[in-house]
């Protein structure tokens, strides 16, 4: 392939599938810590950080 | 014994091949570098050889760490390497502002202003923040996944051959050996090293996330994480050289022209985005809620505020660009980029602020939350003003003006390095099981001076910016420019004194901490006055006497 058509090749992928993939794995990404029971999770996971509170 | 035999043998190999360079060199700067990289060989062969311990050894007894406990030297090491380095390029700082303000400071060849300016920011940025990061991300891996360190040889090695960069890159500087790339200074060969280390770091972090005992990977680790990939994938491609000998310090970049500048900004914005924004996010997100004790404002909040600032970030870099050779829709994709930053910034920053929440009290009682607070905050302001500094029509006035100089220290003074001394301030007494600092009131001082340090710098270099890009732009009815150059020098020189007074109050700053951690660590207690204390006054602690009738 020569030069420009590997340009051109990638521009195009960029500004259409490539964008739409990156836009959806990112609204995936941002969605995941709302999914049902999460918050329990989250709020687990922000007070682990206390457990050692003894030791350090 | 065979490891023991192995390890010399490899460092013997290092020196033999640093002595040949020597002797070959084809450049004096090289020799001068391969000596020292010999001399750095023949330190590790003497402890790998007088360090081990051969009766266990003889005894077929393997000496193993006592896994009951966390590994903390190369953490101590750590501390102490950043509060070092922080001194000195606080203090390479403040000559060069000085030099800026009186150029007859300037020492020819190697103390002049273009040599000292790199080393100053290696010296902070990598050295002073790079130390700060390695120390705090094994602290933190280590407690939030309740394991210790994977591969305690290799993270020693981590630390030993991060110094030898970061020396390496300095006496480089003061030589003369430079590839000319902001941030990207050093040589093909350091190069090749730090990508040695680098890898190491990796392979420690993620050794130690793998063994880890807790089922969640607490965020900050997330960060960590994000900064040690990033930087490893930045650094491998913007220094893509080929030397022009074996044995001599210079290379040629395989990008050229504006290819070259995107990639070069393309690494420059995100040394800023994931070494000096993630990387000390990841310190954010453990060492305030613990000085705190209180959890994170929105655990969720710091998910989003990761994903965002990863996925947005690595775009930014052509706003360094704005109205050069690069084509305009480049240059609108990063300035768009960047201003899609402020949000996930802003969320983060509020949520590192939030974490105060029902304890702002402790802002008033305790100067270490004070420092981070204000850090965070610092953050706040410097990624509002980098956004709008972006925008291509704000950047036409303040682009190669002292106002980007301006903006630069105050998320390198305000944000990197307040949230630093906070982590320092939490982690020595921690670390060499101390009651408590040396001097809290000391801390305070080091809050108070650092704060109005960076106050006087962001002003000064405000005013400085916005005049220069004033001046430069002015045309006469004729059409021609009305300012020459040294005009506009000429007009600096009161703010560029304002700026160096304010690097000394920051520099002061900084010595006040070297006296409280080497005292801390010398395991001494100021008798001071308590910071806040309920009011108590003892001539009105008495019943009222009747009065006399």
């Amino acid at each position: 392939m020569s030069m420009h058509s590997t340009y051109d090749m990638l521009r195009h992928l960029a500004d259409s599938y490539g964008l739409l993939v990156m836009l959806l794995v990112f609204v995936a990404l941002i969605a995941w810590p709302f999914r049902p029971g999460a918050r329990e999770r989250n709020s687990e996971a922000a007070n682990m950080i206390f457990k050692d509170e003894n030791d350090g | 014994m065979v490891t023991v035999l192995a390890r010399a043998g490899l460092w013997l190999a290092v020196l033999f091949l640093a002595v040949i360079g020597v002797a070959l060199a084809a450049d004096g700067g090289f020799a001068i570098h391969m000596g020292i990289v010999a001399l750095a060989a023949l330190i590790a062969v003497w402890f790998t050889i007088s360090g081990a311990d051969y009766s266990a050894i003889a005894r077929g007894i393997l000496k193993m760490p006592d896994q009951s406990k966390y590994d903390d030297d190369p953490v101590r090491w750590g501390v102490i390497a950043t509060v070092f380095w922080g001194i000195a390029g606080f203090a390479a700082g403040l000559f060069i502002a000085l030099q800026l303000t009186w150029p007859v400071l300037n020492l020819e060849p190697y103390l002049n202003f273009s040599r000292l300016r790199p080393l100053h920011t290696s010296a902070v940025i990598f050295a002073f923040g790079g130390n700060a990061l390695i120390a705090s991300s094994f602290y933190v891996v280590q407690r939030t996944c309740r394991a210790r360190l994977a591969f305690p040889a290799m993270a020693r090695f981590v630390f030993w051959g991060y110094q030898l960069f970061i020396v390496l890159a300095a006496t480089g500087y003061l030589l003369g050996i430079t590839q000319s790339k902001e941030y990207a200074e050093p040589e093909w060969y350091v190069d090749w090293w730090l990508t040695i280390v680098w890898v190491c770091y990796l392979l420690v972090f993620v050794g130690t996330i793998v063994k880890r005992h807790e089922p969640h990977i607490y965020v900050a680790n997330w960060f960590y994480l994000a900064f040690i990939l990033t930087i490893a994938m930045l650094h491998i491609v913007n220094n893509l050289d080929v030397p022009v000998s074996f044995v001599g310090s210079k290379s040629y970049p395989l990008f050229s022209g504006v290819q070259g500048a995107l990639v070069q900004w393309w690494y420059g914005h995100n040394a800023v985005g994931f070494f000096l924004t993630a990387g000390f996010l990841a310190m954010m997100y453990y060492f305030v809620p613990k000085q705190a004790e209180r959890p994170i404002y929105s655990y969720r909040l710091s998910i989003i505020h990761f994903w965002a600032l990863i996925f947005l970030y690595i775009w930014a870099g052509p706003h360094h660009l704005h109205y050069t050779a690069l084509p305009d829709w480049a240059q609108t994709l990063g300035m768009v980029f960047s201003i899609m930053l402020w949000m996930p910034s802003w969320g983060g920053m509020i949520n590192g602020l939030m974490t105060l929440n029902g304890a702002w009290d402790k802002v008033r009682t305790d100067p270490i939350i004070r420092m981070m607070i204000m850090s965070v905050a610092f953050y706040g302001m410097s990624t509002f003003e980098g956004p709008m500094m972006s925008i291509k029509s704000v950047n036409s006035l303040s682009h190669y003006t002292d106002w980007t100089i301006g903006h630069v220290h105050s998320g390198a003074l305000g944000w990197n390095g307040m949230i630093t001394f906070g982590a320092i301030y939490y982690l020595t007494p921690r670390l060499w099981g101390r009651e408590r600092l040396y001097s809290l009131r000391m801390v305070n001082w080091h809050f108070w001076l650092a704060t109005i340090g960076i106050v006087f710098y962001a002003a000064s270099m405000w005013v400085a910016g916005i005049t220069q890009g004033l001046m430069w732009r002015e045309y006469g009815p004729d059409g021609y420019l009305v300012n020459s150059f040294a005009d506009t020098v000429a007009a600096l020189h009161p703010m560029y004194a304002l700026r160096a007074f304010g690097g000394l109050l920051y520099l002061t700053g900084g010595v006040l901490m070297v006296i409280n951690v080497w005292k801390t660590i010398a395991g001494k207690l100021r008798d001071e006055a308590p910071m806040h204390d309920a009011a108590y006054d003892p001539a009105t602690d008495r019943p009222i006497l009747a009065a006399a009738e």
